[in-house]
């Protein structure tokens, strides 16, 4: 009993000092991009404007909370004739559905700085469970969070019509995100 | 006396490759957004990785194998040939090159075949991806107006001179002698 409580004891002096938990999430040291094939050439995109919400103690990872919503509008596709066409209805169909909505269910530790992230993206409508890899590690009082997935954009109807075809454009799109946060008590 | 038949064989089939790409880079610069217009694009930046490696190859067997004696003409036609020669030689690496320095400042690598990537040597600038555009054109129409003047001078010498400047670069052996052997 004696010892129970030393545990105890000892454990909730612990937890106090490492429930640091990164929830605030600094936009413009954060990114999400993604590379793209067209004709066997890598093209690198990107989102300007995006919004993450984010709640991780590297201690509870499980009790982590992640939403990331994407102004599809903010799209820097390589081109600004490739701007304009990933607008339209084959593409993301920007007027229908303006954002793109990814929320966590769950992160899961991997052992080191590595984790697992999933849960759902809702984009142009569709809406698809995916699990991605994730590292994370501070950075002074910041916390980094780096991860890339392949998405398949026929999942979510991205490039229908004459682009439906593989062959131009590739139906693997690698999406990397880089969040960075910082604590608040 | 006439070109080996290796130095007939790349300057026809530069020609014809050259025009070809002119012709396509003409029509695709127009075309809307779609698959076509990025595999015609395509199918462009790898003709002209291949005219490139050509003109490589043909440089080379020019080095080589000089060209035969001019036939006899006033010495300002003789001097004309000779600046075209050049200049064409020049645009013949000067447009390729300037074609793959502008994808990249655009931020497009050429990637030959959709399999071997040719590195950048460029890393995207719009701007300067502009004005290598526009100088990748006006170099494309200087050598178009160098091309039409070389071949009119070819059909003159051929028809009006009716001496032998043509019919040495001309794939097949003429029958017809028309100079007298020296």
């Amino acid at each position: 009993m004696k010892r129970l409580c030393a545990l105890l004891f000892s454990l909730s002096a612990i937890a106090p000092a490492q429930a640091i938990e990164f929830n605030a999430v600094q936009a413009d040291k954060s990114s999400v991009s993604f590379v793209f094939r067209q004709m066997g050439v890598a093209v690198d995109g990107r989102f300007r404007k995006f919004n993450a919400q984010l709640a991780f103690d590297p201690a509870k990872p499980q009790a982590s909370r992640a939403a990331l919503e994407i102004d599809l509008a903010s799209v820097d596709a390589g081109s600004a004739e490739a701007n304009d066409e990933v607008a339209t209805r084959n593409w993301f169909n920007t007027k229908a559905f303006p954002t793109a909505r990814f929320v966590a269910d769950a992160v899961r530790a991997q052992g080191g700085d590595r984790y697992e992230l999933s849960g759902k993206l809702t984009l142009k409508g569709r809406t698809q469970t995916l699990s991605t890899p994730l590292t994370f590690r501070k950075d002074g009082a910041l916390g980094v969070f780096d991860g890339s997935l392949t998405i398949k954009r026929a999942d979510f109807a991205i490039g229908e019509g004459e682009w439906a075809a593989f062959d131009t454009v590739a139906n693997e799109i690698q999406v990397r995100f880089h969040i960075v946060a910082a604590a608040t008590k | 006396m006439r070109y080996t038949s290796i130095a007939i064989a790349l300057h026809w089939l530069i020609a014809a490759a050259i025009l070809g790409a002119f012709c396509v880079g003409l029509y695709m610069a127009g075309l809307p957004v779609s698959p076509w217009k990025l595999k015609i694009y395509s199918w462009h930046k790898w003709a002209g990785v291949s005219i490139f490696m050509l003109v490589v190859l043909r440089a080379a067997w020019r080095i080589g194998h000089p060209p035969p004696p001019a036939v006899p003409m006033p010495r300002w036609q003789a001097l004309a040939a000779e600046t075209v020669h050049r200049l064409l030689y020049l645009l013949m690496f000067a447009i390729p090159l300037s074609g793959w320095l502008m994808s990249s400042a655009k931020g497009y690598q050429t990637v030959y075949f959709g399999v071997l990537p040719i590195p950048d040597l460029l890393s995207k600038d719009v701007e300067l991806g502009k004005q290598l555009a526009e100088l990748h054109e006006l170099l494309n129409f200087l050598m178009i107006a160098l091309v039409a003047g070389h071949a009119a001078a070819a059909i003159k010498h051929h028809l009006i001179d009716r001496d032998d400047t043509l019919r040495r670069m001309l794939p097949w052996r003429s029958t017809q002698a028309t100079l007298p052997e020296n």
